[in-house]
C-alpha cells in the first residue's frame, strides 16, 4: 500500500518558515549534548562540516570515511564554484532570485522550502569558508571575485580557480581535523558502512567493514548521519571517483529508509569523450569553460577536415542558434541533450566521432591569450595531459556524461529519512535539486545541509531522548546484521565463477547508459527492466573475487557495491519508466514538444516518487510526497 | 590512437605490513597510448582475477589528479615521469614499447606498506590537526567581504592551498622529509589576514608534529620535482622563516602568562 | 589466511584527541635544536662561519703574492689582533673556539640529521631512484663535507702545529712553512682535492643556508643560487691557486 509523505514543512510564509522552524525547533542543554552520540558517515563536505559542527556544538561524534583520509572525499573534484546570493556585484542577485533559479532549473520538482531555505543560508556558506581560510579568487580591490554559471543571469558564483571543491573540501577537512586533534571527533578511516541498524524502527547505528583488517563490526549512536555521495557511478563511466557508491544510501533504504527520484541523474554536458574500451573513468571539465568557449560541430554530417580548415559559414553553433539568450551558457540537461543530438546526427568530431567542439579561439582573438590562459590554465593543462591536444590550439572535444545524481534517500524538512534518527545529507539525499541540478549548486547544498541545517534539526530529535536508554551494540539487532554482513562478505568470496566485479559493472553500466541514461523510452526501460535481473542473475552465480574476506581485498569491496548497484540500477529503470512525463534530467523520448523539448505533466507528476523496499527491486512500492508551489508560477522552462 | 605493446611491469607484492615483499614480473601484451597507467592496471588485474590470482592493491580515487589518492614510484619517480603529474593522469603515451616499468610502493617509516603498493599516509593527517586550520566555529563569521585581501596575497595562499596530500614530497625526498607538504598548509594559511591570530602556535605545533613522523630537509628539490601540483619550495623557507619567529615570539607571550 | 592471525595487526582504533598531547620542553635552544629545523638553522649558521672564515683566510693568504715579509707580517697581525686591549694571541684563540665550536655543531647537526633521515626510510627503494632535482653537490654534502673535515686536521698539523710539516717547520715562519708544505707534490693535490669538495659543498651549502633560514624573497631568489656559484667558484680558485703557484714555482722561497 502506498502512503503519501508528509515532508514536515514548518508553517508560514516561505522567507520565514526556517527561522519559525530554528525558534520553534526543541534544543539540547549545551552541557548535556556529550551524552548523545551521532555517527556521521562519510567525510566530505556535507559530512565533515556536520562532523565538525557537532563537535563544536559538543556533541560527540564518531566519523566514518573509507578513504584513507577525511580529505580525499569526492567533493574535492569539484571546479567551477559555489553559489550564493551575495548580490556582491549589484546585478540583482538576490535570495527570492537564488531560489527561483534553483527551483526552474530543477525543473519544478523540488520542494520550495528547503530550496528556499538553501538560498537564505547560501551567504552563510561563504561567509564560514572565508573565515576558515578558503582563497577564494579576488578582484585587485581586494573583494571577492564571482563569475557566471549555467542556468543563471547573474554572476552569483564563487570560485577559487578550477579548484574550488578542493578548498572549500579541505576547510571543512581542516574544522574536522581540529575537532578530532582536539577530542571532540573520533575518526574511523578506511572503514565502510556496510549495514544500517533500526530497533523499533528508530536508528540505532551502523555496521561497518574495517577495509584493512576486513574485520565487521558495530557501532551504535543516538543519531546517524549518512553523507556519503550519490550514484552516478551505476553508469560505470562517470565522472565520479573510483570508489564512489551507492552502498550506504542502499544499505540504509533496504532497512526501511525510502529512496526518492531515482531517475533523477545529471548528465554533465562537458566531460572529454570516451577514448577507447578500457576506459574506466571520465573526466569532467568544468562548466566554467563555457563562460569563453563556444560549443559547435561542422554543419555537414561526416565532415573529416580539422576543425581549423572548416570555414565560419560550415559550422553549426547550435547552442547559440537554439537557445539564444542564454547561448553556450544553457543548463546541463538541456546542452547534453542537445550535444547528443549533434553526435547522433552523424556531425560529431574526433577520432570516435563521439564529441563536439568546445572552441576557445573567439575568446582568445577578444580577450588575449593571457587572460584565458589565466583563466583556464589548469584545465587546458590537464585536457592536455589526458588527451595530448592543446586546447588553445584546436577546440577542446567534449561530450555529455554521467556526473550528479539528484535522486537519493528521501528527507523531509529536517533532512531525516523515513528512519527517525537516521539523516542524509549532501548528494545522497534528493532534496534540493529537483529534476536537475544547476551548476555550483552541489557544494553550496552540502555545505548548507552539514554547517546550517543539519546541527539544528538534529537537536529537535535528540532533545527529548535525554537520560533515556538506547539500544547498544550488544542489542540482537546489530548481532542479526553483523553476522548479515559477514556472510554477505563471505558469500562473494565463495562464489567461485568466472567473471570479475568489474566485469559485471561494465555490464551494467552499458544497460543503465543506453536506455536509463540521456534519453529514455518506455521500450528501452522495459527491456533495460528485462535484462537487469537476468545479468543480476548471472552477477550471483558467476562472480569471482580472489583472495579472501580477511585483510586488504579492493576486489571484494568491489563486488560488495556492484551488488547495491545492480538493485539500484533496477530501481532507477522502474522509476524512469514510471514517470511518464520529461523533466530535468529525466528525458523521455515519448514527451517533448514539436522542438524536442521536454514536456513536463505538472498535472500527474508533481511529486517526489519515494520507493519502499520490500525484498526486490523489482517489486518496490512508490508512495508520493505532492509537490505544491505556492510562491512560484510553473512556467515552462525555456531558457531560449 | 595506437597501442603500445609487449610491456614488462615488475610490481611490487606485499602481503601486509610485517611481510616480506618482493618484485614480480607481469607482461602486457598491448595497451591503447590513451590509456592512463591506471588503466593499465586496472586491465591486468582484471586478467589477475581472470586468472585466479588476487589482483594487485593500489590506491586510487579520483583520477582526476585532485583527490591525492594515488601514488606509486614509477621507474624511480614519485608518480612517474611526466611533470607535475599524479599517476591517475599519467598516460601510457609516456611510454613505448617493449619499455619495462618498475613499479614500487612509496616507501617512508611513515608511511608504512598496507598492502602490494598501498600505503597509510595518516601521518599527514596527524600533522594538520595539531594547527593546519584556522578556528572558526561554524556560525560566528563576519560577511565575507570584510577583510579584503589583495589578489596576489589570495594568489599566493592558493598557490600553497593547491597541496593535494599525496605524499609524493615525501616519497621523493631522500631524507623522507615532509617539509613540502607541512610548509604548504603553512604558508597557505600564514599568508592570508584569517590565518594571522594563530600564525606562530599553528607554526610551532605542526613543525613539531612533522618531526615526529618524517625526515629533515636537506633542500634538494626533489618534492618540488614530485609535486603534482607544482608547491614551489619557497614555501619550505616561509616555514623556516615562521619557525624561527614562531619560538622566539611564543616564548614571549608564554613569559606573559 | 591462517598466517595473517600471528601477525602484529594494524592499530585500526580510531583517531581522536591527537593535538592534546602537550610537547615536553626543554631550555629554549636545547629545545629549538631539538627539531629538525632548528638544527637546520645551525647547520646555516655555523656555515655561514665558516664561510666567513674561509673567505678571509683565503684573501689573507693571497699576501702570499707579494713576497714573505707581506705575509708573515700578515701572520703577525693575526696574533696581535685587539692588542692592546686583549694580550696577544687571545683574539686569535677566541676566533678558533668560535671556529672549533661551530665545526663541532655543524658535524653534530649533520650527524643527528643523517640518522634521523636513516630512521624516516629504514627500508630503501628496491629498484633504482631516478632523480630529477637534486645535483651530485647535494646529494655528496656528507662526502664532502668528511674530506673536508679530514683537509682540516690535517691543515692544522700541517701549519699550525707544524707536525705534519716535515723537519724544516719553524713557527712565525709562516710563508716558509706554506711553500715548504705545498713543494710536495702529493700534499699540493690532497690540497687542491680538498679545496674542490669545499667548493662542491659550498655550491649546496650556501644556497641551502638561504632556505634554512627562511631568507626567501622573490626579489633576490633567483640570485641565490648566482651567490653560491660567486663564493664557491671564488674560494676553490683562489685557495687552489696557492699550490699551482708554487709547484710552478711563482712563489716560492728565495734563498
Amino acid at each position: 500500500m502506498s502512503v503519501v509523505l508528509d515532508p514536515k514543512v514548518p508553517d508560514g510564509p516561505l522567507a520565514e518558515k526556517w527561522d519559525n522552524y530554528k525558534f520553534e525547533a526543541k534544543l539540547v542543554n549545551p552541557a548535556n549534548k556529550r551524552k548523545f552520540k551521532i555517527i556521521v558517515v562519510g567525510t566530505g563536505l556535507a559530512g565533515a562540516s556536520a562532523a565538525a559542527t557537532l563537535a563544536e556544538l559538543g556533541y560527540t561524534v564518531d566519523a566514518f570515511t573509507f578513504h584513507d583520509s577525511p580529505r580525499r572525499a569526492h567533493s574535492i573534484a569539484a571546479q567551477g564554484g559555489i553559489n550564493a546570493s551575495k548580490n556582491y556585484h549589484g546585478d540583482g542577485d538576490s535570495v527570492h532570485r537564488l531560489f527561483y533559479d534553483t527551483i526552474k532549473g530543477g525543473d519544478f520538482r523540488s520542494r520550495e522550502a528547503n530550496v528556499h531555505r538553501l538560498a537564505q543560508v547560501s551567504s552563510n556558506i561563504i561567509d564560514q569558508m572565508v573565515a576558515q581560510g578558503v582563497p577564494f579568487a579576488r578582484e585587485y580591490g581586494g573583494l571577492l571575485d564571482n563569475r557566471s554559471f549555467g542556468g543563471a543571469q547573474v554572476s552569483r558564483t564563487f570560485y577559487a580557480r578550477g579548484q574550488t571543491g578542493q578548498q572549500l573540501l579541505l576547510g571543512a577537512y581542516q574544522q574536522l581535523a581540529r575537532q578530532i586533534g582536539l577530542g571532540g571527533v573520533r575518526l574511523f578511516n578506511r572503514s565502510e558502512l556496510v549495514d544500517v541498524v533500526t530497533v523499533d524502527g528508530r536508528s540505532a547505528g551502523i555496521v561497518v567493514r574495517d577495509l584493512i583488517t576486513g574485520e565487521i563490526t558495530s557501532h551504535a549512536a543516538h543519531a546517524v548521519v549518512l553523507a556519503t555521495g550519490g550514484y552516478g557511478n551505476a553508469f560505470f563511466l562517470s565522472t565520479n571517483a573510483m570508489n564512489c557508491n551507492v552502498t550506504a544510501a542502499w544499505r540504509a533504504h533496504r532497512k526501511g529508509a525510502y529512496f526518492a527520484n531515482p531517475c533523477y541523474t545529471q548528465i554533465h554536458p562537458t566531460c572529454i569523450p570516451q577514448s577507447d574500451d578500457t576506459q574506466s573513468k571520465l573526466t569532467l571539465m568544468s562548466e566554467s569553460l563555457r563562460n569563453d568557449g563556444r560549443v559547435w560541430v561542422p554543419s555537414k554530417i561526416d565532415d573529416e577536415r580539422p576543425a581549423a580548415q572548416i570555414p565560419e559559414n560550415e559550422r553549426d553553433y547550435y547552442l547559440e542558434r537554439l537557445y539564444p539568450s542564454f547561448g553556450n551558457l544553457a543548463p546541463r540537461d538541456i546542452s547534453s541533450r542537445a550535444a547528443k543530438r549533434a553526435v547522433d546526427s552523424g556531425r560529431g568530431v574526433g577520432p570516435l566521432k563521439n564529441g563536439v567542439n568546445l572552441d576557445f579561439q573567439s575568446a582568445i582573438d577578444r580577450l588575449g591569450f593571457d587572460t584565458v590562459w589565466e583563466r583556464y590554465s589548469n584545465l587546458f593543462e590537464m585536457y592536455e595531459r589526458i588527451t595530448g591536444e592543446d586546447p588553445t590550439k584546436t577546440p577542446m572535444r567534449i561530450y555529455p556524461a554521467s556526473h550528479y545524481t539528484m535522486g537519493g534517500l528521501w528527507v523531509d524538512y529536517e533532512l531525516m529519512t523515513t528512519v527517525p534518527g537516521l539523516y542524509c545529507a549532501g548528494e545522497a539525499n534528493f532534496s534540493d535539486h529537483g529534476a536537475n541540478r544547476l551548476g555550483a549548486s552541489a557544494l553550496m547544498q552540502g555545505l548548507s545541509d552539514g554547517y546550517f541545517v543539519l546541527p539544528y534539526t538534529i537537536g529537535n530529535y535528540l532533545a527529548p531522548m535525554l537520560n533515556k536508554p538506547t539500544p547498544g551494540t550488544d542489542h540482537p539487532e546489530f548481532k542479526a546484521a553483523e553476522l548479515a554482513a559477514k556472510a554477505r562478505y563471505h558469500g562473494y568470496v565463495s562464489i567461485g565463477g568466472t567473471k570479475s566485479p568489474d566485469h559485471f559493472h561494465r555490464e551494467l553500466g552499458h544497460i543503465i547508459w543506453d536506455y536509463c541514461g540521456m534519453e529514455r523510452t518506455a521500450e528501452g526501460l522495459e527491456k533495460a527492466l528485462a535484462e537487469l535481473p537476468a545479468l543480476y542473475e548471472e552477477f550471483k552465480t558467476d562472480l569471482r573475487v580472489t583472495g579472501t574476506d580477511e585483510g586488504v581485498n579492493q576486489t571484494l569491496e568491489k563486488a560488495g557495491r556492484v551488488d547495491d548497484f545492480f538493485q539500484l540500477g533496477m530501481l532507477m529503470c522502474r522509476d524512469a519508466l514510471e514517470r511518464e512525463e520529461s523533466c530535468g534530467g529525466h528525458f523521455r523520448v515519448e514527451y517533448q514538444d514539436a522542438e524536442g523539448e521536454a514536456l513536463r505533466d505538472d498535472e500527474n507528476f508533481s511529486h517526489v516518487a519515494a520507493w519502499e523496499w520490500t525484498g526486490d527491486p523489482m517489486t518496490s512500492i512508490r508512495n508520493k510526497e505532492e509537490l505544491t508551489f505556492d510562491n512560484v508560477h510553473l512556467a515552462v522552462r525555456s531558457y531560449k | 590512437m595506437e597501442a603500445i605493446q609487449n610491456i614488462t611491469l615488475k610490481v611490487w607484492r606485499q602481503d601486509g605490513p610485517a611481510d616480506g615483499g618482493r618484485f614480480e614480473n607481469y607482461n602486457v601484451p598491448e595497451i591503447s597510448d590513451e590509456a592512463s597507467f591506471l588503466e593499465m592496471l586496472d586491465v591486468l588485474n582484471e586478467r589477475l582475477i581472470n586468472e585466479g590470482k588476487e589482483a594487485i592493491v593500489f590506491d586510487h580515487d579520483c583520477r582526476e589528479g585532485i583527490c591525492g589518492t594515488c601514488s606509486l614510484m614509477i621507474n624511480g619517480q614519485a608518480h612517474g615521469p611526466a611533470r607535475m603529474t599524479a599517476t591517475c593522469q599519467l598516460h601510457m603515451r609516456k611510454f613505448a614499447s617493449n619499455d619495462t616499468i618498475v613499479v614500487e610502493p612509496w616507501r617512508a617509516s611513515a608511511f608504512p606498506i598496507l598492502k602490494d603498493l598501498m600505503v597509510d599516509r595518516s601521518a599527514f593527517d596527524r600533522i594538520i590537526e595539531v594547527g593546519g586550520f584556522i578556528t572558526a566555529p561554524t556560525g560566528g563569521a563576519p560577511d565575507a567581504n570584510l577583510i579584503p585581501i589583495p589578489k596576489p596575497v589570495a594568489d599566493a595562499a592558493m598557490d600553497a592551498a593547491e597541496c593535494i596530500g599525496c605524499g609524493a614530497c615525501v616519497a621523493a625526498c631522500p631524507n623522507g622529509a615532509a617539509n613540502l607538504f607541512t610548509s604548504a598548509k603553512i604558508a597557505h594559511l600564514n599568508m592570508l589576514p584569517q590565518g594571522q591570530a594563530e600564525r606562530f602556535a599553528r607554526t610551532e605545533a605542526m613543525v613539531e608534529k612533522m618531526d615526529e613522523h618524517f625526515g629533515s630537509c636537506t633542500n634538494h628539490g626533489e618534492c618540488e620535482a614530485a609535486c603534482p601540483k607544482g608547491i614551489s619550495l619557497d614555501f619550505i623557507a616561509l616555514m623556516n622563516q615562521d619557525y624561527r619567529k614562531s619560538k622566539f615570539k611564543n616564548r614571549k607571550s608564554l613569559s606573559r602568562t | 589466511m591462517a598466517s595473517t592471525i600471528s601477525k602484529p595487526a594494524p592499530d585500526r582504533s580510531p583517531v581522536t584527541g591527537t593535538a592534546t598531547q602537550k610537547r615536553k620542553r626543554k631550555p629554549f635552544l636545547l629545545d629549538i635544536y631539538s627539531t629538525a629545523v632548528g638544527k637546520k638553522y645551525v647547520m646555516a649558521i655555523t656555515g655561514i662561519i665558516g664561510i666567513g672564515f674561509v673567505l678571509v683566510h683565503m684573501i689573507g693568504n693571497l699576501k702570499m703574492y707579494l713576497g714573505p715579509a707581506e705575509f708573515d707580517h700578515y701572520a703577525e697581525f693575526l696574533r696581535e689582533l685587539l692588542v692592546p686591549i686583549l694580550p696577544r694571541t687571545v683574539t686569535l684563540w677566541l676566533l678558533r673556539l668560535t671556529l672549533i665550536g661551530a665545526i663541532l655543531l655543524h658535524i653534530h647537526a649533520a650527524y643527528s640529521l643523517t640518522i634521523l633521515n636513516r630512521k624516516a626510510r629504514p627500508v630503501k627503494y628496491q629498484s633504482e631512484r631516478d632523480y630529477v632535482a637534486a645535483n651530485f653537490a647535494s646529494r655528496t654534502m656528507r662526502w664532502s663535507g668528511i674530506i673536508v673535515l679530514l683537509f682540516i686536521i690535517w691543515h692544522l698539523l700541517d701549519l699550525t702545529a707544524g707536525t705534519l710539516n716535515g723537519s724544516g717547520f719553524v713557527r712565525g715562519h709562516a710563508y716558509e712553512n706554506v711553500v715548504n708544505t705545498l713543494d710536495r707534490p702529493a700534499v699540493a693535490i690532497f690540497y687542491i682535492i680538498a679545496n674542490i669538495a669545499l667548493g662542491i659543498h659550498l655550491f649546496h651549502g650556501v644556497w641551502s643556508l638561504f632556505q634554512s633560514m627562511g631568507w626567501s624573497n622573490p626579489r633576490f631568489n633567483k640570485w641565490r643560487r648566482e651567490a653560491a656559484i660567486g663564493i664557491a667558484t671564488l674560494i676553490v680558485v683562489g685557495n687552489v691557486s696557492f699550490p699551482i703557484a708554487v709547484l710552478a714555482n711563482i712563489v716560492k722561497v728565495k734563498s
